[in-house]
């Protein structure tokens, strides 16, 4: 038995015991997004209350299962019974679970989100059945949330590295077809297939070549890659074993955005637990094949997620892009074949040689086969990360699965800043990298925001453009001054202050950008624009002849004031009012100097959240 | 400064002279003084043989590289597409005029520094502030009053 059979079969042994154990287990999720709604003190409230009741119970930290808005999640496992899972768990709740669940043994009034047992259990649901799980498909979250990043085994015990294993039986040129017949497409936004990335790398010759994980993830409003690694670090690595194995690679990198932190953390964690066990290194299991992984930290620049300019970027130089052919599969790094892959398509691929590629091809429909996972976010009840086959319609995306938007909703934006808005006629549109570019958007790597009633459309065209003109390389003049000249025009009309025939220069000036950028990002950079226009243009045109923003977000347009019947004088926005705009004795309505008020919103959110009227400020838009 | 330098020097001793290390001894440099200094610039420039413009060209092409000092607190307010449409940009607003602060730019104690960032990864809990290694979610403009008292 080798090394790694022996492992493994410990790693089985140790996880059955995690689910099944005589002393409680207590799984708390640690990724970003639950740290950064109080993990870290959950878990000390969680190690008070066992001390309180003398409770001995094993902690220990897993990922994110990707349902964020119910962060912090904390899973039990105690007396026989099945995982539990508990949500929105502050330090309040996390002491009452404990005693509920491990002290008095009553799950009744501990409100479970649901159990991961076999069987059904006490009237609890499966985890699986609530909402936002329901209609998924996980393939490449599997282990997300369930496992703890931090340790092998639970990977190993969890069918982890068996692709591999597969893979070194099998000839590259093997590999390479089985990927090839999954009809894997990257994941990154350009959907290429991968297959046949990795077989036009296989085939060059050269004595060198690399192989390059892209995880810079620039798209500001999402992280499918962040969760993937912060929750399920090795399902990347042997991707990359797989992939390197097949092209002929020796080195790897791993581009990873230095916003990352724990990212990076759990990467440098799994490398040298695989390096420990020989995965990594030189004759690796005992083939001819070796291979070794560095950390690469990103600097902050959107355009190095291209990866002509990534590649830049690793040799040390600014992240310039350049124009292709040569590809980077002929040459890339140091001049040297190298092909770049994102991390969910890296950690896709074990699954496909675990599984075999038919069994893939099962999943989404034809040309767009398998699943892919979105970042869920804006004015969406559920937000998170998700899964589903490809070809899922939008509606199914955002009402089923996201359960909707509170105030009515206005549109979903898809891809990112090279991206563009979807409105609620075209929600059946299924998601493929096909349709959707056929609707004028992308599929980009995953980004998907809600927007409703309270989003302005220009305004968030605005946005997209500032953010593509500061990031644009400079290398190129559509992009460096396009992007600009749209930038001005925006502001113009979220100003108040453009001509009546801006709309049709500012799309003129899109449609030229969108034509004669060198790279992808002054290309897509347009598509914001161009879709807003298509399927938003009276939104804009309110905006030009009447002054009027009807989602009461362009601040040039709006004005606030107060509703003397409906303010009970409770001096909260007196309080937050930094310019001393608003005045007024306590109990009685308060006055708003409009002259001062410089629109920083800061009453009306004090006004909505934390005061006993809740209504009293109100915005309005003049139409005059 | 002097114990500075001797550990940047070891740390240059231990880092190959190799195609692609620049990037990662900035990075190195920024850990250590919170900045790119010029006196570290003067030595990667020569470790590395390249002019010290070549080495400024490389730094100011990437948003995480700062040239004045950082400080004692840090405050990144992410204005990725989540927290912008979830009004990142009042919270912004709020912490830069209660502090008298530019994004960019360090209060004149010295005590907090202020930056804007394009995503910190919570963009499910939008929208989001992070001050030094600690990131707090959901915020809005009561609460981040008291979150930043907790640092003054
Ligand atoms: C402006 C721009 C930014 C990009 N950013 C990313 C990124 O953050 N992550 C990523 O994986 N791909 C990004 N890409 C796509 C990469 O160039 C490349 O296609 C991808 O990494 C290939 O991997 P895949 O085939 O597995 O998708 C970007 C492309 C452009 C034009
Ligand atoms: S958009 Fe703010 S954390 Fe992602």
């Amino acid at each position: 038995m080798s090394n790694i059979d022996t492992i493994r079969k410990k790693s089985v042994a140790e996880w059955k015991d995690l689910n099944q154990p005589e002393e409680p287990v207590i799984f708390l999720g640690m990724a970003s997004c639950g740290k950064a709604a109080g993990a870290d003190k959950v878990k000390k409230a969680i190690q008070e209350a066992l001390k309180k009741h003398k409770i001995k119970a094993r902690l220990i930290e897993v990922g994110c299962i990707g349902t964020c808005y119910l962060e912090p999640i904390v899973d039990i496992v105690a007396y026989g019974q099945p995982r539990i899972s508990y949500g929105n768990v502050d330090e309040k709740r996390a002491e009452f679970i404990v005693r509920k669940h491990l002290v008095e043994k009553d799950l009744s009034k501990t409100h479970p989100l649901g159990h991961l047992g076999v069987e059904s259990f006490n009237g609890i649901p499966h985890l699986f059945e609530h909402p936002m799980l329901k209609s998924q498909v996980r393939i490449v979250t599997k282990n997300c949330g369930l496992i703890d990043p931090g340790s092998i085994n639970h990977y190993l015990a969890n069918d982890g590295y068996s692709g591999f294993s597969k893979a070194l039986k099998k000839r590259p040129e093997e590999v390479i077809e089985e990927i090839s017949h999954a009809g894997l497409r990257g994941r990154g936004g350009a959907g290429f297939l991968t297959g046949r990335k990795w077989k036009t790398c296989h085939d060059t010759k050269s004595d060198v070549k690399y192989l390059v994980c892209n995880a810079d993830e620039g798209d500001p409003g999402a992280f499918m890659n962040r969760l993937l690694i912060e929750s399920d670090p090795h399902a990347l690595l042997e991707g990359m074993l797989i992939a390197a194995y097949a092209i002929g690679a020796t080195l790897g990198y791993i581009y990873i955005r230095a916003e990352y932190p724990l990212a990076i953390l759990r990467l440098q964690n799994a490398l040298k637990q695989v390096t420990d066990i020989g995965l990594l290194g030189k004759k690796i299991l005992g083939s001819e094949f070796s291979f070794s992984i560095k950390i690469k930290e990103g600097a902050g620049a959107f355009v190095c997620g291209e990866e002509t300019a990534l590649i830049h970027s690793i040799e040390g130089k600014r992240g310039m892009p350049r124009t292709r052919p040569p590809f980077p599969a002929q040459k890339g790094l140091y001049q040297k074949p190298t092909v770049i892959n994102n991390v969910e398509t890296l950690g896709t691929v074990p699954h496909i040689l675990r599984n075999g590629s038919e069994w893939y091809r099962q999943f989404g429909v034809e040309g767009n086969f398998g699943t892919k996972t979105f970042s869920l976010v804006g004015k969406i009840r559920r937000s998170g990360l998700i899964e589903v086959p490809l070809g899922t319609p939008l509606r199914k995306i955002i009402f089923d699965i996201g359960g909707g938007t509170q105030k009515p909703f206005k549109a979903v934006q898809t891809g990112g800043p090279s991206g563009g808005c979807i409105p609620l006629e075209l929600l059946d549109t299924p998601v493929t990298y096909e349709t959707l570019a056929n609707i004028g958007s992308i599929m980009g790597s995953g980004g998907l925001i809600v927007l409703d009633d309270d989003t302005c459309v220009v305004d968030l065209a605005r946005y997209f453009l500032d953010f593509i003109q500061q990031e644009s390389c400079g290398k190129c003049t559509p992009c460096r001054v396009g992007t600009r000249h749209m930038v001005e025009m925006l502001e113009t009309i979220c100003h108040g202050e453009a001509s009546p025939d801006i709309l049709d220069k500012l799309e003129s000036m899109a449609k030229l950008v969108q034509s004669t950028s060198l790279c992808g990002l002054g290309q897509t950079a347009p598509n914001s624009v161009l879709t807003t226009l298509k399927y938003f243009r009276p939104e804009y045109v309110k905006h030009v002849n009447e002054y009027y923003c009807p989602a009461l977000v362009c601040s040039d347009l709006i004005e606030y004031s107060i509703v003397e019947e409906n303010c009970t004088g409770c001096q909260r926005c007196v309080s937050v009012c930094p310019t001393g705009a608003i005045t007024g004795p306590r109990s009685e309505p308060h006055n708003l100097d409009i002259s001062k008020c410089i629109k920083c919103r800061a009453c009306y959110d004090v006004c909505r959240f934390d005061a006993i009227a809740g209504n009293a400020i109100v915005i309005t838009s003049g139409k005059e | 400064m002097n114990q500075l330098n001797s550990s940047f020097t070891e740390t240059l001793n231990n880092h190959l002279v190799e195609e692609g290390s620049l990037i990662p001894l900035l990075q190195k440099a920024q850990e250590q003084d919170g900045y790119i200094s010029p006196e570290k610039v003067a030595q990667i420039s020569e470790y590395l043989k390249m002019t010290e413009s070549q080495v400024y060209g490389v730094a100011s092409f990437y948003s995480q590289f700062r040239f004045t000092p950082p400080g004692e607190h840090s405050i990144s307010v992410c204005l990725g597409t989540a927290c912008h449409v979830n009004g990142g940009e009042t919270l912004l607003n709020t912490i830069g005029r209660d502090l008298d602060v530019r994004p960019g730019e360090s209060t004149s104690d010295k005590k907090f520094d202020l930056k804007r960032v394009a995503c910190l990864g919570c963009c499910a809990l939008a929208p989001v502030v992070k001050i030094d290694d600690d990131i707090y979610s959901k915020v809005n403009v009561v609460k981040l009053k008291e979150i930043i008292s907790n640092y003054e």
